[in-house]
């Protein structure tokens, strides 16, 4: 029943001329492609409002993937762009796609002001533990005790527990599975694109050629089987109690699903206090109504 | 022994049969498709593709109730399953 001339029903979402990707065997960002294109797809919204913006690393390469409108920026600097993008065509769902080490490392800064400021993007955030791309770093996730290339006796720092610091950021719609929960994935994506804020979700995905190699883990399809008995759902968990470590339970679920006035709404406010009184007003107001 | 009726008086429900189509060059031999149907449609085959993995082969075609879980899975979108009408 082998028919190689049908058509994968993913194709219309690749960018067919650039594959097979860089992905290594049994890495998880393919299945977490998949889910996004799925849950974009299955939100309704017109693909061609859809803006994809991806930093550097493994998860980096998303952009280059996709067919639909994407920029892969430098590195760590994925969110800013995409703040930029999304005040100047207020018409457009964006979505930032990074690493760990982009989003928390290089680009920390950067993540915790546009959750604070609550600018409306969806921040899908794979979490591998490590530095996949540049040869197995430590990152600001890596557990305690963890060997990397940079940690040859094994981790000493404390990692980030990223959804809670995106909860303490102020993040208004925050969420973790792991790439094992591909449907649920899917679904959490799709409540994105329709929601208004700073969504954040973590996606724990295996990395097969260097943190498990590097931790003894096997290949990729152990750590799914792994996470299958690690991975609890409990949507009312705090997320601040929520740590990932080596072994001991990966708590999933949506943890955080709240309205918040956006950036661009306490923009608009603070201009029409500012103006109310003076004549131009009207002027102002229907151009606003134009844009 | 003849019942007068069948249980619950209901027809058997219908159960979809999906055909599975395997891309298999495009394989990466990761095993997520073949590990996780729930009806163990699927395992490793014997052959090389062309990247030198072994991609999967089916092996009960019958028992896939097209739940698509391969095709969700397949970090290379190297599966996928369309749905056959009458089983
Ligand atoms: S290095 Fe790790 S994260 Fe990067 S493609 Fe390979 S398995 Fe995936
Ligand atoms: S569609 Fe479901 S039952 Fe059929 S091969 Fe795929 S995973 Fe197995
Ligand atoms: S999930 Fe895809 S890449 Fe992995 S073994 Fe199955 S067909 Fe091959």
């Amino acid at each position: 029943m082998q028919n190689n001339a049908a058509h994968h029903p993913m194709e219309k979402y690749l960018r067919m001329d650039r594959m097979p990707h860089i992905w290594c065997s049994s890495c998880g960002l393919g299945t977490i492609v998949n889910s996004f294109m799925k849950g974009i797809k299955n939100a309704g919204i017109d693909t061609n409002k859809v803006a994809v913006v991806s930093g550097i690393g493994c998860t980096g390469r998303v952009a280059g993937y996709i067919k639909l409108d994407s920029y892969h920026t430098t590195h760590g600097r994925a969110i800013p762009f995409a703040s930029g993008l999304k005040l100047a065509n207020r018409d457009l769902t964006v979505a930032v796609i990074s690493g760990d080490g982009d989003l928390f490392a290089i680009g920390g800064n950067h993540l915790i002001h546009a959750a604070r400021r609550n600018v409306d993007m969806n921040v899908i955030c794979v979490n591998n533990f490590i530095y996949g791309m540049t040869g197995g770093q430590n990152a600001p996730t890596t557990p305690l005790g963890a060997y990397s290339s940079t940690a040859p006796y094994g981790n000493y720092e404390q990692p980030f527990n990223l959804v809670g610091v995106a909860a303490a950021a102020g993040a208004s719609y925050v969420a973790r599975w792991t790439a094992l929960h591909f449907h649920r994935l899917t679904d959490t994506i799709k409540e994105m694109a329709k929601k208004k804020g700073f969504c954040f979700l973590e996606v724990v995905s295996p990395c097969s050629t260097v943190f498990a190699r590097k931790n003894k883990g096997g290949t990729g399809l152990d750590i799914l089987r792994e996470y299958k008995d690690r991975s609890i759902i409990d949507h009312e968990a705090d997320p601040q109690k929520i740590p990932l470590g080596m072994n001991g339970e990966i708590i999933c679920g949506v943890f955080i699903n709240e309205d918040r006035p956006t950036f661009w709404e306490n923009v608009q406010k603070g201009i029409e206090k500012r103006v109310v009184k003076t004549k131009n007003y009207k002027v102002i107001k229907n151009r606003e109504s134009v844009v | 022994m003849k019942y007068w009726e069948k249980p619950f008086g209901r027809e058997k429900p219908q159960v979809f049969q999906g055909s599975i189509n395997i891309f298999k060059d495009r394989c990466k031999g990761c095993g997520f498709c073949i590990e996780f149907c729930p009806n163990n449609v699927l395992d490793f085959s014997n052959e090389f593709n062309k990247k030198g993995y072994h991609p999967p082969e089916i092996i009960f075609t019958k028992k896939c109730t097209y739940c698509g879980l391969c095709e969700s899975i397949c970090p290379d979108s190297a599966i996928f399953v369309i749905r056959e009408e009458v089983k």
